[in-house]
């Protein structure tokens, strides 16, 4: 009995370690230095989703074209990206950044450009499974009152299918935010890394520090998902309005 | 920077054998991790569909807070922080294995099994709720219709999602290197480290990971047409 109070104890003893450390795991040394921690975790997934969206939207609508030359590398990208481990790519882009543009490159950058790259393959997929669930009869009415494919798809195809596919985007950012944390592997000091740092040069409450940064991404990751699915019924509420003949 | 090609540096002496043995511990960690994580994800899923309130929170609970962690911080947590609260005995026998490897075993099944349970549960659901009730009103136990009558067909439609966690967890595995398992990735870091040719390390290994994943994505496709000319006769 006595070992178990003492254990007991011992699981509420430490939680001081990450009280004093707290607000280096919400934005790393900054304002006096560089920052760092959920902060950073927050502006990678920002951005990174942000520049996904846009090699997604073009490599979905490659991967749809009908002109080979354009679907095949679209194809070949998508599958090669959705293949591969994340940290693959990450290596890909830290290690061959430097060479191919001549100079260092930092490794918040690199991270970024592996997480815009990565996330793309993904979108894209979403983006041709949101263009292909709409009716048939859409492409075609918009074609039979006289616009071509590409007006079609700008004015009457995309504004629809992007409306449906936001719960998917809301999903996709929530992996990403968890995603962003393989980036501390290039020393990229993001909350995981934030967690090492704190708990390396205290060498102290292990458990405590990483159930409380598990307990940040959950709040953010958890708080999404929730709201992608509110998204998600409110639109198949919708939609079966619209669907009824 | 100029930066000259040798590919055959990587393939010579250990180097090429360092590659084996990092895919050979990828596969050995994700073949035991996936056999574990569908039995726990099974068991989560009973749990889930159970009528006992208590055990469909829990396991909610549960597939809610691993599924919105990253894994890396889960991995962490076993590696660095666990120690509190695992059982004397259980420590015991732990350091007796290889820590690292075990590690590895335990996040990567606890994460997998929270997408499983999930892949499960939208596979059972899928079978019309008469299912249940007419095999209970034949005096089956919940147990027992669910292990007889839901599961086999549940499975059988949940296969093709089931073979792509797996391609999922392949690759997640390569996230046990941050605690030291050699595995793939570590592998090619390791070549990387001691060659400083980068470009032709992780070619090879990405290619290793590609054709894993080819030869997962072929198996969907063969088991769907299989499936589907069964389906269609």
């Amino acid at each position: 009995m006595d070992t178990f109070i003492t254990w007991f104890v011992g699981l509420f003893s430490n939680w001081g370690v990450v009280w004093k450390n707290f607000d280096y795991l919400l934005v790393g040394a900054y304002p006096q230095g560089p920052l760092g921690g959920l902060a950073m975790s927050i502006i990678m997934a920002i951005i990174g989703i942000f520049g996904a969206f846009w090699i997604g939207l073009a490599v979905g609508l490659m991967r749809l074209s009908k002109r080979r030359w354009l679907s095949w590398p679209a194809l070949f990208y998508i599958e090669v990206i959705r293949g591969t481990p994340l940290l693959m790519v990450i290596f890909w882009f830290y290690f061959f950044a430097p060479i191919l543009m001549g100079h260092s490159v930092p490794e918040t950058e690199s991270a970024i450009a592996a997480f815009i790259v990565f996330t793309g393959a993904y979108v894209a997929e979403i983006v041709r499974a949101g263009v292909q669930a709409l009716p048939k009869g859409q492409m075609e009415a918009a074609r039979g009152s006289g616009l071509s494919r590409t007006q079609a798809m700008t004015h009457v195809i995309l504004p629809q299918a992007l409306r449906n596919m936001i719960p998917s985007f809301v999903n996709q950012f929530v992996s990403l935010t968890k995603d962003t944390s393989l980036a501390m592997i290039i020393n990229v000091n993001e909350l995981t890394l934030s967690a090492r740092h704190i708990y390396t040069r205290t060498m102290k409450a292990p458990m405590e520090i990483f159930l409380t940064i598990a307990l940040l991404y959950f709040i953010i990751c958890w708080a999404l998902t929730a709201f992608s699915r509110k998204l998600e019924r409110s639109m198949s509420r919708y939609q079966a309005r619209t669907n009824e003949r | 920077m100029k930066y000259t090609f040798n590919w055959s540096l990587i393939f010579s002496g250990e180097y090429g054998q360092w590659f084996l043995d990092g895919l050979s511990v990828t596969l050995q960690l994700s073949g035991l991790s996936i056999v574990l994580a569908l039995i726990l994800g099974t068991l989560l899923t009973t749990m889930r569909l159970s009528r006992s309130k208590p055990l469909e929170w829990a396991a909610a609970a549960y597939i809610e807070v691993f599924r919105n962690t990253p894994l890396v911080v889960q991995i962490f947590f076993w590696y660095f922080g666990s120690d509190p609260l695992l059982p004397e005995f259980f420590k015991e026998w732990l350091y007796k294995q290889n820590i690292e490897f075990a590690t590895g075993v335990i996040a990567l099944t606890t994460y997998t099994a929270a997408f499983i349970a999930e892949e499960l549960r939208s596979g059972i659901l899928s079978i019309p709720r008469t299912q249940l009730e007419a095999s209970r009103a034949t005096g089956l136990t919940f147990l027992q219709a669910m292990g007889h009558v839901i599961l086999p067909q549940a499975f059988r439609i949940i296969i093709p999602p089931l073979i792509s966690q797996f391609l999922n967890l392949i690759k997640n595995s390569s996230l046990a290197m941050t605690i030291g398992v050699m595995e793939l990735t570590y592998m090619a870091r390791q070549v990387e480290a001691h060659t400083f040719h980068g470009f032709e390390a992780f070619t090879v290994s990405t290619l290793m990971y590609l054709s894993l994943s080819l030869i997962v994505s072929l198996a969907i496709n063969m088991y769907n047409k299989h499936y589907l000319r069964v389906g269609s006769r």
